[in-house]
């Protein structure tokens, strides 16, 4: 069809001969539909924060009274202790249960599997309702042989503070969710890795903990964050069994000073937001260390 | 040097460092391996040459026990690998027993299988020092010499993933290295590898050979295995159908399937 002179004539660089091709400068596509669509989205944003500013009904004066006061800071320190000990709690569980869910042992496996699928098959809120009114169904927990000795009892009307009820409330559901992130992690772990260091006699723990989680742990921490941050959110529940955390606090508050609602809403979300957001900075940080061998 | 395959129970003949007899195992209903009998002289190179699913990469498998036989047994340094001999039955070792055997056997991979998470230098000392208990200045220092007899001195503080395909297989051959074992067994070391990679792998293993080492190779390398083999054993539907001299086995094979197979490769 064509000759080899013919395609540069066809496109008209022959037009100018000239000029260099290769000197020109690329003019961009224009792309009309992103300023219309940038101009929309910052005028309805500056709306919004215009609204916020203004509007006499979010009462930001009140919002500073209560920030910080003392009543407040006391239901943040709970929901810190909570989240923290079921967090650990909760991960160290889920590392077992994914331990057992992978394991030989078909006892160990499916005893796994159900409490994975009840946990998750459960609302957090009926957990925690439940282990509240444990002291009605269990009045004594002990520890041995069943329907033989025991070696531990414990008063379980002692036992069960509000705080205890609700940490392991979290905690067992809390290890549910863990045990398939850290399974997952573990699973994404070429074979082959486990293979290598079998072949150089490596035993089976250290292969485990120098070898394979190391490198679970970076599929690991990105799912493992997303979990914690529905904890902390999660602990606002424990309301609902007369622990008085953050937004317990909140709520106590609303009821004895009505008109202030809103602002006392407002500040329980500005903690929330300010805790999510510092375990999200934690997260960036570990994922940095993590990334080890993956760039120079 | 190997003095071809010694026949099995030879009176008065050195007992070979590998002897594999009635060797089985099978995936489900497939049948990978079919009674393999082998012998591996000490300071002699076998070669495992076969049509892909003939069973070669599985027996390599069983001498380090990554794979547990149905049937039979491999012997390395006159110990069962995997299992106990007593009273007339074979019993299965614990997991520490396995363990110890293993690190008398090194493996190199077709995927090298480095750790990825940890530098070379890190690659190499982590068996040596967690294992055997060598200091780790000890374990630095013969890293060191080992990389500079694959030709990467200086990359100690290297990852993996910087590295190219046939240096990181020369990383792993060093890592194998490291744990001064008394065989080496490569699964297809050269098969993962851009062709021009492959000549700078072949060339550390054929050292190897020529210092003596004890060495089982899973290899489509024709060429290689007639080099340096002192023995080519050619596996086909799970058992041996050809073994002997690389000369005998490669250029004149008695059985049909081996004919068929080495002149498409070759």
């Amino acid at each position: 069809m064509s000759t080899s002179a013919e395609p540069a004539e066809a496109i008209g660089i022959t037009e100018s001969p000239h000029r260099d091709l290769a000197a020109q400068r690329v003019i961009p596509l224009r792309h009309p539909g992103r300023w219309i669509a940038t101009a929309v989205v910052v005028v309805l944003a500056a709306q919004f924060v215009h609204g916020l500013a203004t509007n006499p009904f979010y009462q930001w004066g009140r919002f500073g009274y209560w920030f910080a006061r003392p009543v407040i800071l006391r239901g943040l320190w709970v929901t810190l202790e909570v989240t923290a000990l079921s967090a650990v709690l909760g991960l160290l569980g889920g590392v077992v249960l994914a331990l057992a869910r992978l394991s030989h042992n078909p006892v160990l496996r499916t005893v796994s599997w159900v409490y994975i699928w009840l946990f998750r098959s459960v609302p957090l809120i009926v957990v925690l309702l439940i282990l509240f009114n444990f002291s009605a169904l269990y009045r004594t927990l002990s520890l041995g042989v069943p329907f033989g000795p025991s070696f531990f009892r414990f008063d379980e009307n002692k036992l069960a503070t509000e705080l205890v009820v609700a940490t392991i409330g979290l905690s067992l559901n809390e290890a549910a969710y863990a045990a398939e992130v850290v399974r997952g992690g573990i699973l994404s772990v070429g074979r082959g890795q486990r293979e290598a260091s079998a072949a150089l006699g490596l035993p089976r723990w250290y292969q485990f903990r120098r070898i394979v989680l190391p490198q679970a742990l970076r599929a690991i921490v990105p799912a493992y964050v997303n979990q914690l941050i529905g904890l902390i959110k999660g602990t606002s529940l424990v309301f609902y069994v007369s622990l008085l955390d953050l937004f317990g606090q909140v709520q106590t508050m609303s009821s004895t000073y009505p008109g202030d609602v809103v602002p006392l809403l407002l500040v329980a979300t500005a903690w929330y937001v300010i805790l999510t957001s510092l375990v999200s900075l934690a997260q960036y940080w570990i994922e940095r260390r993590l990334r080890a061998g993956e760039r120079g | 040097m190997s003095a071809g395959t010694p026949q099995a129970g030879d009176a008065g003949a050195i007992r070979p460092l590998v002897r594999v007899r009635g060797l089985k195992k099978s995936f489900g209903s497939h049948r990978v391996l079919d009674g393999v009998d082998l012998d591996v002289a000490e300071g002699s190179v076998t070669v495992l040459l076969g049509p892909s699913g003939s069973g070669k990469s599985t027996l390599l498998r069983c001498v380090n026990h990554l794979e547990r036989p149905d049937a039979g047994f491999v012997e390395v340094a006159g110990e069962i690998v995997g299992y106990r001999y007593r009273d007339g039955r074979l019993h299965e070792l614990p997991g520490r027993e396995i363990t110890r055997q293993r690190t008398q056997v090194g493996m190199v991979f077709q995927q090298f299988n480095l750790f990825p998470h940890l530098t070379v230098l890190e690659n190499l000392i982590e068996a040596p020092v967690a294992v055997r208990g060598v200091p780790k200045p000890d374990a630095v220092a013969k890293a060191g010499e080992l990389l500079a007899r694959v030709g990467l001195d200086g990359r100690q503080s290297a990852y993996p993933r910087e590295l190219s395909g046939g240096q990181q297989q020369r990383v792993a051959i060093a890592r194998a290295l490291a744990m001064e074992p008394r065989l080496l067994l490569f699964d297809e070391p050269t098969s993962a590898l851009d062709p021009e990679l492959v000549g700078e792998v072949l060339g550390v293993i054929r050292d190897l050979a020529v210092g003596g080492m004890s060495m089982i190779i899973v290899t489509h390398e024709i060429g290689f295995a007639r080099e340096v083999a002192d023995q080519a054993v050619f596996l086909d539907g799970g058992r041996i159908v050809e073994s002997g001299a690389p000369a005998d086995v490669l250029d004149r094979p008695g059985n049909e399937r081996a004919r068929a197979f080495l002149s498409a490769v070759l």
